[in-house]
């Protein structure tokens, strides 16, 4: 975890460079998006997380709250070069472990970058 | 998506380029459209409509579902003229992270004593203004009453399209200043984008009022260009 709390303050050019960066330095980077939001979410759509193979990440989809489970699955991304669409929100069984507590919604959407 | 789609998303961004990143949902095919090139996208309503709002948004076309992660260059604000109202104005815009650049020829007014932590550019508007190359995403602001400072510049405003365009000085002076511009070869529809008297009407008085007027202004053009 390379920041998890000062990663939400990062410009939208600096993730979107660093994302550049990562992949043609050789590192398996995948890039999640906020593609949805329902009720207050901490982040709004479009805004960007960027996560390479070991896990190190720049953004912010949710401000901290589910950072943590973004990471793990863009890992998967990364490492099948499939896309995922992931949701999470209060009304998710997970919500107990990875939710929001601000009780919206929100859908991510995480692509690699190859 | 593919490291050389991302590097020209960045080009554009650096370039101050509009840009939209569209992005298939399942599949997770994508593909950059700019607003030249949207005409030719089978997304092309949506896209423009993006554009418009600079809001990204999911979308269905057909039986597909994408994503569409607009970029639009970040908001500036230039003003013409280092008077009074532009050292508040200046401050103000750095909270409200507007990126500021001050214009004034006269550099007994162009100091930067007088404006610290601003970029401050002692040079004539038409020298000075077509580097920056103001677009659909600058703020303008004229506040040097002196038509030789201001006509110039108002000129070059006009024609990048800045989303706000304001003006000082009385009902007067403005009126005098359109019979110029009107002279100059703009039509009534050009001119009456130019906010004069300028600023909300909050009737205020310090420079920092005014300052606080046209800060206002130029929020509620911006916002509520994005919400309409």
């Amino acid at each position: 975890m390379s920041d998890s709390l000062s990663g939400g303050l990062a410009t939208e050019s600096e993730i979107l460079a660093a994302a550049e960066a990562w992949r043609q330095a050789g590192r398996g980077v995948a890039l999640a998006t906020v593609t949805e939001t329902w009720g207050s979410a901490p982040r709004p759509v479009g805004s960007h997380l960027v996560i390479d193979g070991e896990g190190n990440f720049l953004g912010s989809v949710s401000g901290g709250c589910v950072e943590g489970a973004v990471v793990t699955e863009a890992i998967d991304v990364i490492a099948s070069g499939v896309p995922k669409l992931l949701e999470f929100g209060v009304a998710d069984e997970t919500a107990w472990r990875v939710g929001l507590s601000c009780g919206g919604r929100i859908a991510v959407h995480v692509v690699p970058v190859t | 998506m593919d490291l050389a789609l991302l590097s020209a998303l960045n080009r554009h961004r650096a370039a101050r380029e509009a840009v939209a990143l569209v992005t298939d949902l399942e599949s997770g095919a994508a593909r950059l459209v700019t607003p030249e090139s949207l005409a030719a996208d089978p997304a092309a309503e949506l896209l423009a409509e993006a554009f418009r709002t600079g809001k990204s948004t999911k979308a269905v076309a057909g039986d597909r579902t994408f994503f569409i992660d607009v970029h639009v260059p970040p908001v500036r604000l230039i003003v013409i003229g280092a008077v009074h109202i532009s050292q508040a104005l200046a401050e103000m815009a750095r909270l409200v992270e507007l990126d500021c650049t001050l214009i004034d020829p006269r550099e007994a007014f162009a100091t930067p004593e007088r404006f610290p932590n601003v970029r401050l550019i002692a040079e004539w508007p038409d020298v000075a203004l077509s580097p920056l190359r103001p677009d659909r995403y600058t703020a303008f602001v004229a506040l040097t009453h002196d038509p030789k400072i201001d006509d110039p510049a108002l000129t070059l405003a006009l024609r990048a399209e800045c989303f706000y365009i304001g003006a000082l000085g009385s009902r007067k002076t403005h009126a005098r200043r359109l019979e110029r511009l009107a002279a100059a070869g703009f039509t009534e529809g050009d001119l009456a984008r130019i906010r004069a008297p300028i600023g909300l009407d909050l009737g205020a008085v310090s420079p920092a009022e005014i300052a606080v007027s046209i800060l206002a202004e130029i929020i509620g053009t911006q916002r509520q260009r994005r919400r309409s």
